[in-house]
């Protein structure tokens, strides 16, 4: 997998052929506001209603639904605008054979429009999801647009690898540990040698703090990953690497709430808006160690860690249970039930208040010992 | 009070004062009351309650009656208003100063032996007794001013009066005995001179008008009067003042040409009415008037009078039954032995001689029988039967209703909007008298938007300053539903919003609540008549708001369209290499058929694209008056050094940011300057069908 001439050469062809795409899409609309036809660009839609949930692989797919993004509409007229904004800034970008974060992508498509005083982008939150509709529309991955997300998410653990050729090895991170990167894929990140037996994955930086500065991977012998929250894509690519390429079971760590199942969901069977991508992000072995509902009592955890659940968290509870790939695991069923019926969600850090170490040393090894996790 | 008083006021009274009178000593005090000395007392009866009211009254009173003797005669009205400041040296704290009104018209003239009757006699008119429409009625108002002015400063009231071309005019002074109500002449003279030269070289301003032929010019009075009255006054601009009457006098009259020579100087207010000063500057602009050093002039807007009233007898249904008893004891008086049958047809309108036998019929008299044989219970009978009978409503050409065009003319006039609506409703009856309702509403353009909407009021083409709560028009608009034609409107209260109501009733006797004639009395015939002319101008301007909201959309969206455009097209050349301003143009074009609906009244500068701006009846838009969308930002061409092309109509110059509103006010005038000769034009061509709509 090292890089040779070979993979220069394909490196070019990809990005020919991703420039083709780009120029065949933009063309079609040139054509149609020609020939006085109403401009309009085709989106595989990224929602809810056109992601089907493929039982079999156990993972969410993207449909064949498609949108139509005419730009004589109120509604998709600044969208088609954009769309059209960033197709020329990617193929910019390409041809100047640079990759670039979303956000300077979006600081290099930021104007004013000529003549007024509207933003073409205000904010980055607009200009994101714009690429990833570049992305659908053009069947093409985010690194060959040659865009990256901004590093998130950290991995230490007996593992080392080679990242654009340099070797990391993890065990050696000190406490911040290796930030992972958005693009992981083998190009970019081999694995050199790896003792590991398993990953694991815990919801955020502080919680996994406490588990690197108490030496947990080495102890366990695994690697310790977190990813900021809902991981990201390059965080989850990296643990479906782990988990299909080494064979290593991912467990994760998360909160006993509404938020924290939806994690695990996302970790397991893939997003919505991401679907498309799924085969290569989802983890279908991935496990659900904790915390459970069922913690408050085993553990006999103090009055003081309960947070009660809001409305918002009861009514989200129920659309997960309701999620197709949740509706039919009894165990599942059961876990939200028990979050219902505690009337209270739980974070990781609760566990602190039995002991500081209590989560690294007793709570995650005993479960682990008993197999104790959902799946 | 003090405790002590307060107690002796509880007790019961102990003394007896002075015996009570009786019948012969209270017989000694039983005498005529004349009718001026009760006006006298009375004064606020007459519109005289204050010194600012009595300066209104006096110039209203006179310019009724030019009016109405102009319009009489057949002659296109030419008056000249004229407040001299007899005290311009007074104190600033004084509270009123002593002025001369005077009104010249180049009217009829006055008789010689009827000018101490008009003059010095209360209730003496030519108007009282007929059914006919004019804007005096009672007899009163001339007179009482003059009594006014007798009672503030002493001074008699100065009549010019020439009834005849080429003849001498009278130079009378005179004075009313308000004992006696008659008037005491005490100069009487004929003179050469009409009208009185002296005013003509009043100021710089009357001089230079004079000199171009516009002010008092001898051969425009062939015949004519002039009234002048003395009186102790104040005068002031604003709300209820002499400007706001005369400005609405000329939206009612658009045929009349009316000059208005201010005092020197406006009395200070001791408490400065913002609300009215900020009203004068906005009645000042919003009239379409030329200034010269102070002198003001309400051009004359149509060159045709109202068409002639006829005088018409009273109809059966409004009469009451002591005034039918009245009428058959005239009836036999002067017809000696006239048979009802007659009496019916020849004292009554709308009576053929079928309806009058069937009347007979009906009370059970034959059709021989005699007026002055009728006895009370059958006069009775013959009033029930009047109720019930179907009679033809009474002749409207007694009325002179100003007409949906010269409605139109007058707003246009009078008042800067964007949309002008008029109705012109079919005479109605109350009480037996022909009747008219006509309104109009201008809406948008200059006037203030979040204010309460403006209701100016007309009876008979006067009008009406005061009292407007107490007015039957007032009413019927806060009981219209506004709501439904896209305007705001708290609960029963005006409708809120950038709008101009007018409500003009004309009828042969206007109910007025008061003899100052200030507000029309409450009849439901002519609330609901006056609802309805509401609810026409309304659902006009509903279609009118709606049509606006929508273009404006479309506008917007157009907006939207052309703003993406230009980085459409640079993208797309960017990307393929394809021609910038060739993907421009056609995606420009694309975008303008798709929101077509916007350029059917507005191309792209604004301007009006149909030759006619408004395609329904009694409407008028000034589409140069539409205030711009808010936030609005023109389109973009692409960006200049991508688009060489030559000639291509670009929308955004140099200061290409700016909102649309610059370089507007010279289109807008030029435009309203168009339009309004436009309705002058059509207005002449329409002469003697003033109430048909549908010109434009
Ligand atoms: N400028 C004038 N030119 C000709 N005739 C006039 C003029 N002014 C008044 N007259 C006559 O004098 C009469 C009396 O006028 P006056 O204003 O006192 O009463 P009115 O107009 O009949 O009723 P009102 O009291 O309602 O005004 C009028 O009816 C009219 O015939
Ligand atoms: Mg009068």
């Amino acid at each position: 997998m090292a890089k040779g001439k070979t993979g220069t050469r394909s490196l070019k062809e990809r990005d020919a052929a991703t420039t083709k795409k780009i120029v065949d899409l933009v063309a079609d609309v040139a054509r149609k506001s020609l020939g006085g036809k109403e401009p309009k660009i085709d989106i595989p839609t990224r929602t809810k209603s056109n992601t089907i949930w493929n039982k079999k692989r156990g993972i969410l797919e993207m449909g064949d639904g498609v949108a139509e993004r005419p730009l004589f509409d109120l509604k998709t007229a600044k969208q088609f605008m954009q769309t059209m904004l960033h197709a020329s800034t990617i193929k910019d970008l390409i041809a100047a054979e640079k990759t670039s974060s979303l956000r300077g992508v979006f600081y290099k498509a930021k104007h004013t429009v000529a003549g007024t005083r509207e933003n073409t982008f205000d904010t980055q939150d607009e200009s994101d999801p714009i690429l990833e509709d570049l992305e659908v529309a053009l069947g093409a991955l985010r690194e060959e647009l040659h865009v990256f997300a901004e590093n998130r998410g950290s991995m230490v653990g007996n593992i080392t690898i080679v990242d654009k050729g340099d070797e990391i090895d993890c065990r050696r991170m000190g406490s911040g540990g290796y930030a992972l990167p958005s693009i992981v894929e083998p190009d970019v990140i081999q694995f050199k040698k790896c003792e590991a037996k398993f990953v694991l994955h815990v919801e955020k930086g502080t919680v996994w703090n406490r588990f690197n500065e108490d030496r947990f991977w080495e102890k366990h012998n695994c690697i310790l990953t977190h990813g900021a929250g809902q991981p990201p894509r390059g965080c989850r690519r990296l643990l479906q690497r782990l988990n299909q390429e080494l064979k290593l079971p991912i467990i994760c760590v998360l909160d006993n709430d509404p938020w924290g199942h939806y994690i695990y969901s996302v970790i397991k069977q893939g997003s919505i808006s991401l679907a498309f991508e799924s085969s290569r992000l989802a983890i279908p072995e991935a496990k659900f160690l904790g915390i459970r509902a069922k913690d408050f009592r085993e553990c006999g955890l103090d009055d003081a860690v309960k947070i009660e659940l809001t409305e918002n968290d009861v009514k989200r509870a129920k659309e997960i249970a309701a999620y197709p790939w949740f509706a039919g695991h009894r165990g599942w069923q059961k876990e939200i039930d028990a979050l219902l019926a505690n009337g209270f969600k739980m974070e990781v850090e609760s566990l602190i208040t039995k002991d500081i170490s209590y989560v690294s040393e007793t709570y995650v090894p005993e479960r682990l010992r008993k197999k104790d996790w959902l799946d | 009070m003090t405790a002590k008083e307060a107690v002796a006021m509880a007790e019961p009274r102990k003394k007896k004062t002075a015996p009570r009178a009786d019948a012969e000593s209270m017989a000694a005090r039983q005498r005529d009351i004349s009718v001026s000395e009760f006006f006298a007392k009375n004064r606020h009866l007459l519109g005289f309650d204050n010194p600012r009211k009595a300066v209104l009254t006096t110039v209203k009173e006179a310019v009724d009656n030019s009016l109405d003797a102009c319009e009489e005669a057949g002659i296109l009205p030419e008056i000249a208003v004229i407040l001299e400041d007899l005290e311009p040296n007074r104190p600033a704290t004084a509270k009123s100063s002593r002025y001369r009104i005077t009104v010249i018209d180049n009217g009829p003239g006055i008789v010689r032996k009827q000018v101490e009757n008009i003059f010095g006699r209360l209730l003496y008119g030519s108007k009282f007794h007929r059914l006919k429409m004019s804007r005096g009625q009672q007899g009163i108002g001339i007179s009482a001013a003059g009594m006014y002015g007798l009672i503030t400063t002493g001074r008699p009231m100065t009549i010019f009066t020439k009834p005849k071309a080429g003849q001498p005019t009278h130079h009378i002074e005179l004075a009313m005995n308000t004992k006696t109500n008659r008037a005491e002449v005490t100069f009487d003279k004929e003179v050469k001179e009409f009208p009185p030269r002296r005013f003509r070289d009043m100021s710089a301003g009357t001089k230079a008008l004079a000199e171009q032929g516009g002010f008092l010019t001898e051969s425009e009075f062939p015949t004519g009067t002039s009234v002048s009255i003395e009186l102790d006054g104040k005068y002031q601009k604003g709300r209820g003042s002499v400007d706001e009457f005369l400005e609405l006098t000329a939206i009612a009259n658009p045929h009349a040409r009316i000059v208005f020579v201010p005092p020197t100087r406006v009395t200070e207010d001791e408490e400065p009415d913002v609300l009215a000063a900020a009203e004068a500057t906005a009645a000042a602009k919003a009239t379409v008037t030329t200034e010269t050093n102070g002198v003001i002039v309400f051009p004359r807007g149509v060159q045709e009078l109202p068409p002639e009233t006829r005088e018409i007898q009273p109809h059966p249904k409004g009469i009451e039954l002591g005034i039918l008893l009245q009428m058959l004891k005239d009836y036999e008086l002067a017809e000696k032995g006239g048979t009802l049958y007659n009496f019916l047809q020849e004292r009554f309108c709308r009576v053929s001689p079928q309806t009058a036998a069937s009347m007979c019929q009906a009370i059970g008299v034959t059709s021989r029988a005699k007026a002055g044989d009728i006895e009370p219970p059958q006069a009775e009978k013959l009033y029930k039967v009047f109720q019930e009978s179907k009679l033809a409503p009474p002749p409207t050409d007694c009325l002179a209703p100003i007409g949906v065009r010269q409605l139109l003319a007058g707003m246009l006039k009078g008042v800067r909007a964007e949309f002008y609506s008029a109705s012109s409703r079919t005479a109605e009856v109350y009480r037996g008298r022909p009747f008219q309702i006509e309104a109009a509403i201008a809406f948008g353009g200059e006037l203030p938007a979040d204010e309460s909407a403006r209701v100016i009021r007309f009876a008979n083409r006067v009008p009406l300053l005061f009292q407007q709560s107490a007015c039957s028009s007032f009413k019927a608009v806060t009981e219209t539903a506004w709501k439904n034609y896209n305007l705001q409107q708290p609960r029963g209260a005006l409708p809120v919003g950038p709008l101009v109501i007018m409500i003009h009733m004309a009828s042969v006797w206007v109910p007025f609540t008061s003899e100052s004639k200030e507000a029309i009395a409450d009849y439901d015939e002519i609330r609901k008549e006056m609802k309805l002319a509401l609810m026409e101008c309304g659902r006009k301007l509903g279609t009118y708001l709606r049509k606006r909201q929508k273009m404006r959309r479309e506008g917007e969206r157009r907006d939207v369209f052309e703003r993406y455009i230009g980085e459409i097209s640079k993208a797309i050349h960017e990307v393929t290499g394809q021609d910038q301003r060739k993907v421009f143009d056609a995606l420009l074009k694309q975008a303008k058929a798709r929101t077509a609906v916007a350029d059917q009244v507005l191309d792209e500068d604004g301007k009006i694209v149909k030759d006619e701006p408004m395609d329904e009846d009694g409407v008028i838009v000034v589409p140069d008056a539409i205030a711009p969308v808010p936030g609005a930002i023109p389109a973009a061409a692409p960006a200049a050094e991508a688009s060489p092309a030559k000639g291509a109509r670009r929308r955004v110059a140099a200061e290409g940011t700016e909102p649309r509103r610059a370089a507007k006010p010279r289109k807008a005038s030029a435009a309203r300057e168009e339009l309004r000769a436009r309705v002058a034009k059509a207005a002449s061509r329409g002469k003697g069908d003033p109430g048909a709509a549908g010109l434009f």
